[in-house]
């Protein structure tokens, strides 16, 4: 669904990523990681539009998005979220996600009710008519979420969308996620909590320093070396490796 | 609880609506003509600033270039009296495509800059314009155009010894303005304006078009502006530049807007309501030209408002049904505690 | 001709480079466009004119009253206005301080009527150099290197002082500065101050060949608005080759095409030049 063809950027002589490729099969939960600084939100910047690869190729669905602006890229169905968030602070929690549906809806009443089952599926029906800037940080990122699922898109990109939240709100989280992959839903996930990515993902790539050093199963990859060395760091590379020990034994 | 706050709104709301309803009565009560110029004031510069209010407030784009739209609306209506010695009208519409054609020209290079950057680039271009209109000599410069006796009438719109005409007229363009921007507000592109002004990135992430959201938004409000423009010079008889298309012009509708509450469906009226009676009544009252009261005044309520409360008189009425809203869940709370 | 045109492009230059100066101050360090500014300017005139009509002062020596009391002006108006308006919508301060200069440039109004005035008899008065066929008046020629030598103390006490780091710093990381033991709130108040006293100066010297009248900051605000956007975000040098660049484009455009098309001209080199560089010649 999602093509990722040796796609570089660089800023001056900093390269942040350097050709990476990757697929995103239709209906699957892919997982980007990597430590700080590999290169994955600018990789995110690269295939919405936000940043122009220096080289390279995006597609989606069959088309070429390499250079397509980021609202034309939304029009297409791949829709992302941010680390930083992005609320819309002085408007409410249901007029958010309200503009994420009206893509889709121009009608207003029929946009309307759409809004309300997003909120509803993504729980934040309680806090339909506060502020948004108003929300602690985690539920803002749930609030984006709501939104781009709003804009029915067909992949959906979230860019640390469980980083603040409590272990409750990550259960409701994963659960979410797992719901709207059997809804057909695509997802790309960039993540740092391992505990959630790692479950849900069919498919992990991981990047360190800008380049991709491994691109397999959430099982295959933590045994990689390159990618415990690079990533998981010594503790949770050897208690991996132990533990596989031990299964040999 | 919800619901409780609400009904208070609902009350403001109806207060609004019965000002609303009584509007149209007003030159029966007042036979003064005075009183009257004043309402025909504020209804005009009601309709001016939420004109801005589109581009402005809903889509947060502070443009200090609205004189330029106003101005060549009002010129269009001159021009078609003046030089050509027709009816208004032909004018008024040419007047109005020029002044939206003007401000997408204008607008596609400068919503590149970012906040001061933008607002000092639309200074330059009043006054680039204000002094090309200055020295051009097909409109007589700085002469302006004055109005010959014509026939009183719609068909000229002019009178001369009644201002009822003018007070209907004036409603007509408030009402149209104020229910354009309800329509807008309500639906879909309303809500785009909005979104574009709290974060443009979130915005294009959602599939919007940025870019074209305020171009469609600046345009549609150069073209309302434009009309407020010819209402102007067909009530004065007259216009010159600097009369219409100066700093200070267009800093009146942003201030007229600021003052009421900016982004906000009433602040425009409230704004005018409180503004152009102070304006009026100091200048007749401390009389005389070069005495400057009514401005000193002006700028110190404009102090203190920025000072106070930035979001204006629709701020002001937030935080007191926010008190009002507070004290009562209090009391709620303790009778819950006793009971 | 068109040296003589040019070099008197330049010392006006030189004027908008001291006035711009301070108003860049005070954007580079709060983000704060001041409307008021050419009003101080023209409140700084006043004074001085005052001074050498009633008590025979000089604009050479009087221009130390008028950069004071302009610095005080300054300091009033962050401490009563701005300090007031920081926290609110990044507009906010704009249009405060917008109604100040309305409120001053009408009391000026209704103190001073709108007569032109001018100083006659000052010590500089019909003076001039001839350098070539080239003709310098004293009073403007003394004005501007004036300027041009205040341009360079601030600069140098905003790069080479701890006073001017304190104030870098605040400038770029208010709350940094603040976790390093920087009173920011001061440093604040003194840039209100400085920036005044740039204008003050400015206004002190000028009365000696240019009329006061209660409407001749608004001009002086827009031209200094200009600058510091064609020069950069905050950056003096910027603003010091903006200003000097409009007084050129102002003089040669006026003499060469039409005195009526010198703004037009000078309004219109600053919008192609922010459409080329969004951020001004100096900005990033």
């Amino acid at each position: 669904m999602l093509e990722v063809c040796e796609v570089s950027k660089k800023f001056g002589s900093l390269v942040a990523n350097n050709k990476i490729s990757f697929n995103v099969e239709e209906g699957s939960i892919v997982g980007l990681i990597g430590p700080n600084g590999a290169g994955k939100t600018t990789l995110f910047n690269c295939i919405t539009g936000m940043y122009r690869p220096t080289s390279g190729r995006v597609s989606f669905q069959g088309i070429d998005i390499t250079n397509l602006p980021p609202y034309k890229v939304a029009r297409l169905g791949a829709v992302r979220t941010f680390q930083i968030v992005h609320s819309l602070k002085e408007m409410s929690v249901f007029d958010n996600v309200l503009i994420g549906a009206y893509l889709r809806e121009k009608n207003t009443e029929k946009a309307r009710e759409l809004t309300e089952q997003c909120i509803e599926i993504c729980y934040l029906k309680k806090l339909r008519d506060n502020r948004a800037g108003d929300l602690a940080i985690g539920l803002q990122k749930r609030l984006e979420l709501a939104r781009a699922l709003a804009t029915n898109p067909k992949l959906l990109m979230l860019d640390e969308c469980m980083a603040g939240l409590t272990s409750t709100e990550v259960n409701e989280s994963v659960n979410l996620i797992k719901s709207l992959r059997d809804k057909g839903i695509t997802f790309l996930i960039v993540e740092h909590i391992m505990e959630a990515v790692m479950p849900i993902a069919d498919k992990v790539v991981v990047l360190n320093g800008g380049v991709k050093i491994a691109e397999d199963s959430p099982e295959a990859v933590v045994q990689d070396n390159r990618v415990i060395e690079a990533y998981l760091g010594q503790k949770y590379g050897k208690k991996c490796q132990l533990n596989s020990k031990e299964r040999g034994k | 609880m919800i619901k409780e706050d609400r009904k208070k709104q609902d009350l403001f709301w109806y207060v609004l609506v019965a000002i609303l309803i009584l509007i149209p009565f007003i030159p029966r009560v007042a036979a003064n003509s005075f009183t009257q110029h004043v309402f025909i004031l504020i209804l005009l510069y009601a309709s001016m600033s939420q004109a801005w209010n589109i581009i402005g407030g809903y889509c947060g784009q502070v443009s200090f270039g609205h004189s330029v739209f106003f101005g060549i609306g009002a010129y269009g209506a001159g021009m078609a009296i003046v030089k050509y010695g027709i009816v208004p009208w032909p004018g008024i519409v040419i007047g109005s495509l020029i002044a939206t054609v003007v401000a997408v020209a204008i607008s596609y290079p400068c919503f590149k800059l970012k906040g001061h950057y933008f607002a000092i680039a639309t200074f330059a271009i009043v006054e680039i314009f204000n002094r090309l209109f200055m020295v051009w000599y097909w409109l007589n410069g700085a002469l302006g155009l004055d109005y010959p006796m014509l026939k009183v009438g719609w068909k000229n719109f002019v009178w001369y010894k009644t201002k009822i005409p003018y007070y209907y007229g004036a409603l007509i363009l408030f009402v149209i303005i104020f229910g354009i921007v309800r329509f807008i507000e309500r639906n879909r592109f309303g809500y785009y304006l909005k979104a574009v002004r709290e974060d443009q990135e979130t915005a294009e992430a959602v599939g919007i078009n940025s870019a074209f959201i305020k171009l469609a938004a600046m345009a549609l409000s150069a073209f309302l502006a434009s009309f407020c423009g010819a209402f102007f010079v067909q009530y004065n008889f007259r216009v010159e530049p600097p009369m219409v298309m100066s700093l200070h012009v267009s800093m009146l509708f942003v201030l007229v807007t600021i003052l009421g509450g900016v982004g906000t469906f009433f602040g425009p009226l409230l704004g005018a309501m409180i503004l152009i009676p102070l304006q009026e009544y100091t200048r007749v009252y401390w009389g005389g030209l070069g005495s400057g009261v009514d401005l000193i005044l002006f700028g110190f309520l404009i102090i203190l408002i920025m000072v106070r409360q930035p979001k204006g008189i629709m701020g002001l009425i937030n935080e007191f049904q926010n008190y009002r809203n507070r004290k009562r869940r209090r009391i709620i709370s303790t009778e819950a505690e006793i009971n | 001709m068109f040296f003589q045109i040019a070099i008197d492009g330049l010392l006006t230059g030189m004027v908008y480079a001291l006035v711009a100066s301070g108003l860049s101050l005070i954007w580079g360090v709060m983000d704060v466009l001041n409307f008021a500014h050419g009003e101080f300017l023209m409140l700084g005139m006043y004074v001085s004119y005052w001074l050498g009509f009633l008590m025979n002062l000089d604009p050479l020596i009087s221009w130390i009253a008028s950069g004071v009391f302009c610095f005080l002006l300054g300091v009033l108006t962050y401490k009563l206005i701005i300090q007031h308006t920081l926290s609110g919508p990044s507009l906010s301060a704009l249009l405060a301080t917008f109604g100040l200069s309305m409120m001053l440039k009408n009391i000026a109004l209704n103190r001073f009527s709108p007569n032109f005035r001018i100083l006659t008899g000052t010590l500089l008065d019909g003076k001039r150099i001839f350098l070539g066929n080239i003709v310098l008046p004293l009073p403007q020629l003394i004005t501007s290197i004036f300027a041009l030598v205040v341009v360079f103390i601030i600069y140098y006490i905003i790069k080479r002082t701890r006073l001017g780091w304190a104030i870098q710093a605040t400038a770029m990381d208010k709350s940094a500065a603040e976790l390093m033991g920087i009173n920011t709130e001061k440093i604040f108040l003194l840039v209100f101050g400085l920036g005044g006293l740039c204008v003050g100066i400015a206004g002190g010297l000028l009365p000696s060949y240019l009329a006061v009248h209660p409407e001749v900051g608004g001009l002086f605000s827009l031209i200094a608005f200009v600058c510091v956007a064609m020069g950069g975000f905050g950056s003096i040098p910027g603003a010091l080759l903006a200003a000097l660049l409009i007084g050129l484009v102002e003089a040669l455009s006026g003499f060469y095409i039409a005195p009526v098309f010198k703004y037009v001209a000078v309004f219109g080199l600053y919008l192609l030049i922010v459409m080329v560089r969004p951020k001004g010649l100096f900005g990033w």
